[in-house]
């Protein structure tokens, strides 16, 4: 079925072992629908393997370095509040939920919404005061069939968060997600998994954090599912500032009702190596969709984001915007899908992927693809990959603003109107002190 | 002030400039006119630093510094101030964010204090005033959007925000309107002063009607072939540019 199978390698029985190991500790739990499921996925991971090249959505992104490699997976961490201080993470307001190599560390977090507001709890915990929630929505989204990292991560997530809101309700603090991979000792891996459900009319804004501490290499497996009843409304932001010995796979599944809104910004400020998918089902009449994107490789960091809207219903809208600034001897790689349904007369959709590319070295791979099976749709698509302008380099400098100066002024220009998608404003104004950093290098 | 002695220049393996001989003192406006593709805009360029145009001989100093040897920021620090003719749109850049970079790397360089906020805008205020443009302009992004007349007005206002010594004018009437055209000339002459000197390059006379040049002079095919005074350019205007092209080509 699938062309890309490649032979076990250590990482892949690694998983197959662990995933027995922990079947045979278990004892009514494996009777469970969850553990079934589970199970399901381990037996689509091992059919389905990793990627290689020859597998059309890995053309670009080499994942054979990774399953090669050796990571200790949800390897206790013990931190405190004085080694994070070195990822000035500013204390934001909010919920804030601490996770180190996938562990949940409450004496780092804090929970701020009332309980009427939202349900808010780790994946752990929900398993056993949730478990007809997880029955109804976990793994029902993000196909585990088809993506072999999907699978992964259903057959073996330990952890993440469950998030319910009920109908109606408004939650005014945001909640951040701090995922951070304690690579100072050892390689370590994990596999965050989240699942947030907003029932009718209900709004939330939700912000994924992904950080390294030290210099070892570390691999996240995140999925996160997402569904949206009738005329909710979600902020959801993934925020990505990992080292460069840092792998990332890292699949969203939307799963969008009549009039609900998703409004998305994706930023990776840095990463070894890095594949994000999103994926959006617009399964419902007027829904809007919007997914703003952001990304700066240096050195030898790779940077894939793929995007899907799967537009199955009419009315609806979806916009997309993904900017890069490339340099020194990294890639990029952009792919946007877009599928209109037979069924999805007077679809808007739109997408754009911009590009600055500051070295020879650098790379960008980008790639739009239409699907459109409707006739009464308006779609529009389109990708620059260029250099800065020179012009307005010199028009800078000719007003006295120095050359590396004048440099950051334009990379932070042309990426300006993606940050100001982000509408929570403290998250804002720490990226845009972190990326005028990171460009004035 | 100024003082080009022989200057060549070429953009790829095409000479453009081939020996220009200018003197310009505190105070002067000097006139260039020519024919499209004398090198008018090459010579504002070459003054102002652009990297396209290679130097190939000859030398420019600016109050007795070696203006070929800086690169275009210095250029602007040390008080050179070339108004584009294409000004170029940059999304993302507010003019008011912008000119304070500016005008405060230029003070550096001086090594004079950073205007703070409320200095800077009590300065731009008053210079708003002077070339009567308008604050909504100046919170938009960098040109972005501007009508011809907006982007010309918008040189001249960062002209009279920077205060150059030597003011370089490359073809600032070219698309404008005679209104637009009297606005712009009126900001420019504001800034007339006895230390402040003009380069007006124009094809046309009527910018001189408004601007009044000390000297005028006539560049054709790389070289600067006749000067004059303000009569010149009305010379010019009524009988075109053949007769020079005549008098040079038998010479």
């Amino acid at each position: 079925m699938n062309s890309s199978n490649q032979p076990n390698n250590d990482l892949s029985s690694k998983f197959l072992a662990d995933f027995r190991s922990a079947e045979e500790r278990m004892n009514g739990e494996s009777k469970t629908a969850l553990h079934q499921l589970r199970r399901d996925a381990l037996n689509q991971f091992e059919r389905l393997g990793f990627p290689t090249l020859k597998h059309e959505e890995w053309k670009y992104t080499n994942v054979s370095n990774l399953v090669k490699s050796d990571f200790e997976f949800n390897l206790p961490a013990q931190v405190t509040t004085g080694d994070l201080a070195s990822l000035e993470a500013t204390n934001l307001e909010g919920n804030i939920l601490y996770f180190i190599n996938g562990n949940y560390q409450p004496q780092l977090s804090r929970i701020v919404s009332p309980a009427d507001q939202m349900s808010l709890t780790t994946f752990e915990e929900a398993a056993q005061t949730m478990p007809e929630l997880l029955d109804l929505y976990f793994a029902k989204y993000a196909d585990y069939a088809d993506n072999a990292f999907t699978a992964l991560n259903t057959a073996l997530a330990s952890n993440g968060v469950v998030i319910h809101v009920p109908a109606n309700k408004t939650v005014d603090a945001p909640t951040i997600i701090r995922y951070i991979s304690d690579a100072r000792q050892v390689n370590v891996g994990s596999q965050p998994r989240n699942l947030f459900v907003v029932s009718r009319g209900a709004q939330v804004k939700v912000m994924e954090s992904f950080r390294t501490l030290g210099e070892g290499a570390s691999f996240t497996n995140a999925v996160t599912e997402i569904v949206l009843f009738e005329d909710a409304q979600m902020e959801y932001y993934k925020i990505q500032n990992e080292s460069d010995t840092a792998y990332h796979i890292g699949t969203t599944q939307v799963h969008q009702k009549d009039r609900s809104h998703f409004y998305s910004a994706t930023v990776t400020l840095d990463g070894g190596f890095i594949r994000n998918n999103l994926n959006i089902a617009l399964d419902g009449q007027y829904c809007e969709a919007h997914m703003y994107g952001l990304y700066f490789p240096n050195g030898r960091q790779h940077i894939d984001n793929h995007t899907l809207v799967d537009h199955r219903q009419p009315n609806s809208y979806s916009s997309e915007l993904y900017k890069g600034i490339l340099e020194d001897r990294s890639t990029g790689v952009f792919n946007g899908k877009i599928f209109v349904r037979p069924d999805a007369q007077k679809t808007n959709a739109y997408q754009s992927c911009k590009n600055v590319v500051l070295s020879n070295n650098a790379t960008m791979n980008t790639k739009p693809q239409l699907e459109i099976y409707a006739d009464d749709v308006k779609c529009s698509h389109g990708t620059t990959t260029g250099k800065l302008n020179e012009e307005a380099l010199f028009y800078l400098r000719s007003r006295g603003i120095p050359q590396d100066e004048a440099r950051a002024l334009l990379m932070y220009a042309f990426a300006e109107d993606v940050i100001q998608q982000i509408k929570i404003d403290a998250v804002r104004e720490q990226l845009e002190r972190r990326i005028q950093a990171k460009l004035a290098r | 002030m100024l003082s080009i002695s022989n200057l060549q220049a070429s953009i790829g393996e095409k000479e453009i400039l081939k020996g220009i001989n200018l003197d310009i003192k505190p105070g002067e406006v000097h006139a260039i006119m020519g024919p499209n593709g004398s090198g008018k805009s090459t010579l504002a360029s070459v003054l102002a630093g652009r990297e396209d145009y290679e130097v190939t001989g000859g030398s420019v100093s600016f109050d007795g510094k070696d203006l070929l040897e800086l690169s275009p920021e210095e250029r602007a620090a040390e008080g050179i101030f070339l108004a584009f003719q294409y000004p170029v749109e940059i999304p993302g850049v507010s003019t008011t964010n912008f000119l304070k970079t500016a005008l405060n790397e230029i003070r550096k360089y001086r090594g004079e204090e950073s205007l703070d906020a409320v200095q800077f805008l009590k300065l731009m205020k008053e210079k708003m005033k002077l070339v009567n443009i308008d604050q909504s302009l100046l919170s938009r992004s960098l040109n972005e959007g501007f009508s011809g007349g907006e982007k010309k007005r918008n040189e001249i206002f960062q002209m009279a925000m920077l205060e150059p010594k030597l003011a370089i004018l490359d073809e600032t009437d070219s698309g404008l309107d005679i209104d637009a055209l009297r606005i712009v000339a009126e900001g420019v002459n504001k800034l007339r002063s006895p230390e402040r000197s003009a380069i007006v390059v124009t094809h046309y006379q009527r910018l001189l009607d408004y601007i009044v040049p000390d000297y005028v002079h006539v560049l054709y095919k790389g070289r600067i072939v006749k000067s004059g005074t303000k009569e010149l350019a009305f010379e010019l205007e009524e009988k075109g540019y053949d007769w020079i092209k005549t008098e040079v080509e038998t010479v």
